[in-house]
């Protein structure tokens, strides 16, 4: 049974829709990475994942349970937590603290901020700065360890590597590549279409609030995918995956 | 969006009816103390005072985004300078127009001072002003503390002609007020003002005057209110200064725009109607009175922000007494999606400057 | 002149402790309630109903009205002010306004016009005093009023840096969405700041109580003294508050030396030149003129 199950799902900005009747699945211990363009509705599609904008239409089942109206706290104690794009610290709290806020949903499991700062061993010297002082690498370790802490079944990462340098992307992503071969299911939001590819099973590509391609990442091909990216791909590897 | 244009109108039918309409109420009104008794002309002369202070409130409030629970300080300092001008030698009549324009002068500093403050902080810090400005009132020796004093110069007029005078100031006060702010909203100041009360931040990204504007309205409200406390010195006599810089009248004005419908023109009118006929009927009550006037504002803050006007308008397109501009959306354009505002009342406004 | 700048200190103990409520409601939801000074008198009304009727001293009372005051303010953020906000900014000032005048006018419906004290209820504390060197005299109640608010305000700068719970309502206070994406209920926060501001509201009340007159009309006042020592202490930490409140007291202290009628005017003119420098010297938009930055360690 897959661990997340997104069903015809429309969500609204105001007038616009951000995204516009989208459906797929994610297994256990799956790797999703969503592409496409700015304002294809993949930050948006994942907040509604988490319960940060509420669907208009449609269904996300996680584990099994309906998840419409469950509010983006009772998500996290469920076992989804959110990366959210621009990593969103609570600036004035200090790297302990906001790792420790991670803990609110009461899950239990392995993450403890040791463990954090044993992931992100750029976080140890930093364990009681302010978040608002902190260097964008720095802010995101903590931003990823804060979604850790709540011992996740599903981790939504929105754009982890926006406004670092390669160097920290790159130690950012290996980090992660720990998580992933520790079997955590994660969906990640990445505009580096090499990087989403390598790091992920598969991929779904959206264009306009829709998805134009899904697929899977060995497989699925840089140019098809690059195509559907700007439009260009016309309804070719079909809208639903198995 | 679609092929085909909005319709852009000013007004409507019923607004062309309306303002006829308005014309022969102002007619009427003017005529009014041939037939009513005497004790009728006073009670219209609170109506009008009653028009005036919801209607100035809701300038502040409604258009200008502020609300301040310290109004109070005007009325009292119009009825004080009116006071402080009568007993230098002023006729008391003029002294009452005088006092408001040095209460709308008065302003003018005060909204240099206290426009920097943010909703809440506003609210409060004009409450702070008017507790002060009533302390310092009272020590003038003129009015002895709270003992009061009277507009005693009034007495040189008998007392049918003060009564008709009072009421005629009242009416053409009324009319010459609601008629600037029409003229204010209709104008290009309007369109300012209809873009702030929708969205400051975004009003001031597009160059409009944001602070210019509401001080504009800051002062009128002030100019308006001290017209009000002059009047109403006017037709009491006395001033006890409790009694004038009481809080009470903040909280008529709140309670008259709340039910009316803050935000609308028409609105401030009809909340003020209302309140005069419940203060006709249960102000006799004494302390449920106030109790019920209290619950009504929070019971319509909670449940009908937009006041009875403000509901009636968009559930039926009323408006008689046009101050915008409307975009009527052609129904091509209307599809389910385009629809679905969420009601937020700041927002849901569909006239556009 | 000594013996007054002491008297003048004590006083801002219980100025402290009627803002830091208000303060703390302001930095966690962004809402001024203006029932605040109405809600303390309610909680001093309801102490003296407690000693006058069923012979329940107002030190043992505050152990059945403090909880009352918590449910009140958990009841007030659920059903008034979480609906309230959701209309904007300005909404919530007409809603608590609205429940000010509604309070006030139950009281005076209640207890008539008349000014109570629950002086009478305390024995000898109302008018007792320490020597201190210097022959200085402090009244006792005076002295317990401070120490209580140190202590509060001490005791909520532990609770929100060291506890879960406090942590949660400061995420909250800086950012309610995202504190709901890592698995708080900013809801809950948000109930439990209420109930805890009014804990402290509901203290204030007592002492207000002991410490001088009150009747049903006496809530304006108190909530301005409240805002005004919340504004003057200003962006600190919680003991800003403090000192707001102790700079309230001496300037009001001072007014009264200068003129009979003073004393009140002395603290709104020193307000307003707190208010003054601040708008003038900051050069910002004064979002947050009450905003505490709670995240300060001690």
């Amino acid at each position: 049974m897959s661990l997340l199950s997104v069903e015809d799902l429309v969500v609204r900005h105001g007038l616009l829709q951000a995204v516009r009747g989208v459906s797929f699945d994610v297994a256990r211990g799956e790797t999703l990475a969503l592409v496409g363009a700015n304002g294809a509705g993949k930050t948006t599609l994942l907040r509604a994942i988490a319960g940060a904008h509420q669907a208009a239409s449609g269904r996300v089942t996680f584990d099994g349970a309906d998840l419409s109206g469950v509010p983006s706290h009772e998500r996290v104690r469920k076992g989804i937590a959110l990366v959210p794009e621009g990593r969103r610290l609570f600036v004035q709290m200090t790297v302990e603290e906001n790792l420790l806020l991670g803990r609110s949903a009461g899950r239990a499991g392995d993450w403890s901020v040791e463990r954090v700062l044993e992931t992100f061993p750029n976080l140890k010297p930093r364990r009681h700065a302010k978040a608002g002082h902190l260097s964008g690498g720095e802010q995101q370790a903590t931003a990823i360890g804060r979604a850790l802490m709540s011992n996740p079944d599903l981790l939504l990462l929105d754009e982890v590597s926006l406004g670092l340098s390669p160097l920290i992307v790159d130690r950012v992503y290996a980090s992660l590549q720990g998580l992933i071969s520790s079997g955590a299911t994660i969906i990640l939001v990445e505009q580096d279409l090499n990087r989403a590819l390598s790091v992920s099973n598969r991929v779904i590509c959206m264009l306009e609030g829709r998805i134009a391609l899904a697929g899977d990442s060995k497989t699925v091909s840089r140019d098809e995918v690059t195509k559907a990216y700007f439009g260009l791909h016309r309804k070719g590897a079909g809208g639903v995956p198995a | 969006m679609s092929a085909a244009s909005p319709v852009i109108e000013r007004g409507t039918a019923a607004s062309r009816i309306a303002g006829i309409g308005v014309v022969a109420i102002v007619l009427l009104l003017a005529l009014a103390p041939q037939f009513l008794s005497a004790g009728a002309v006073d009670r219209m002369t609170a109506l009008f005072v009653y028009v005036i202070l919801a209607a100035m409130w809701n300038a502040l409030a409604g258009f200008g985004g502020l609300v301040s629970v310290g109004q109070q300080v005007f009325f009292g300092l119009g009825a004080y300078f009116a006071i402080r001008l009568a007993n230098a030698g002023l006729d008391p009549f003029v002294a009452l127009f005088v006092s408001a324009v040095i209460v709308g002068a008065v302003s003018w500093p005060i909204s240099l001072f206290m426009l920097r403050l943010k909703n809440g902080e506003f609210a409060i810090g004009m409450w702070v002003i008017a507790a002060l400005t009533h302390l310092l009132v009272n020590l003038d020796r003129l009015i002895q503390g709270e003992t009061g004093t009277s507009l005693i110069s009034l007495n040189v007029y008998d007392a049918s002609t003060r009564r008709l005078t009072i009421y005629w100031l009242a009416l053409a006060s009324m009319i010459a007020l609601l008629a600037i702010l029409f003229g204010l909203l209709r104008g290009s100041t309007g369109a300012a003002i209809r873009a702030i009360r929708d969205n400051e931040d975004a009003a001031a990204s597009v160059g409009v005057r944001v602070i210019g504007t509401k001080r504009l309205l800051f002062v009128l409200a002030a100019f308006g209110i001290g017209v009000a406390g002059a009047l109403w010195l006017a037709t009491a006599i006395t001033f006890q200064p409790k009694t004038y810089f009481n809080v009470q009248w903040t909280a008529y004005m709140i309670f008259m725009v709340l039910v009316g419908g803050i935000g609308t023109f028409e609105g401030a009118i009809l909340g003020a109607l209302l309140f005069f006929l419940i203060e006709t009927w249960f102000g006799g009550t004494g302390v449920w009175y106030l109790i019920g006037l209290g619950a009504t504002a929070l019971v319509f803050s909670l449940l009908l922000p937009r006041g009875l006007w403000g509901t009636l308008e968009e559930r039926f397109g009323w408006r008689l007494l046009s101050v915008g501009y409307r975009v009527r959306l052609p129904t091509s354009v209307a599809d389910p999606t385009g629809e679905t505002i969420s009601p937020a009342p700041a927002t849901a406004h569909r006239e556009k400057a | 002149m000594m013996n007054q700048i002491v008297q003048g200190i004590l006083l801002g103990g219980y100025y402290a402790l009627i803002a830091c409520g208000l303060s703390f409601m302001f930095s966690v939801m962004r809402i001024i309630n203006l029932a605040h000074g109405s809600l303390a008198v309610l909680s001093a009304f309801a102490l003296w109903l407690l000693a006058s009727r069923f012979h329940i001293p107002p030190f043992l009372g505050l152990l059945i009205v403090l909880p009352l005051m918590a449910v009140i303010g958990w009841a007030l953020q659920r059903f008034l002010l979480e609906r309230s906000a959701r209309g904007g900014a300005l909404l919530p000032i007409l809603t608590t306004f609205g429940l000010a005048i509604v309070i006030d006018n139950v009281l005076f419906e209640q207890f008539g016009a008349d000014t109570r004290s629950l002086a009478p209820f305390i024995g000898s504390l109302s008018y007792d005093s320490w020597e201190w060197p210097g022959s200085l005299y402090v009244g006792k109640l005076a002295v317990i009023i401070f120490v209580t608010a140190v202590v509060l305000l001490g005791g909520l700068q532990l609770f929100l840096t060291r506890t879960g719970l406090g942590r949660s309502i400061r995420a909250t206070s800086e950012d309610p969405d995202t504190a709901g994406l890592v698995g708080v209920d900013a809801r809950r926060a948000n109930a439990v700041a209420a109930a805890i501001a009014m804990v402290t509201v509901g203290l204030a009340g007592a002492f207000l109580g002991m410490r001088a007159t009150f009747d049903p009309y006496a809530g304006a006042t108190q909530l301005l003294f409240a805002f005004e020592a919340a504004v003057i202490g200003g962006a600190g930490s919680l003991w800003g508050t403090l000192i707001g409140g102790i700079v309230l007291a001496l300037a009001q202290t001072l007014g009264a030396k200068i003129h009979p009628q003073g004393f009140l005017i002395g603290g709104h003119i020193a307000f307003l030149i707190v208010l003054f420098i601040r708008l003038y010297t900051s050069g910002l938009g004064l979002r947050g003129l009450l905003r505490l930055s709670t995240g300060r360690t001690p």
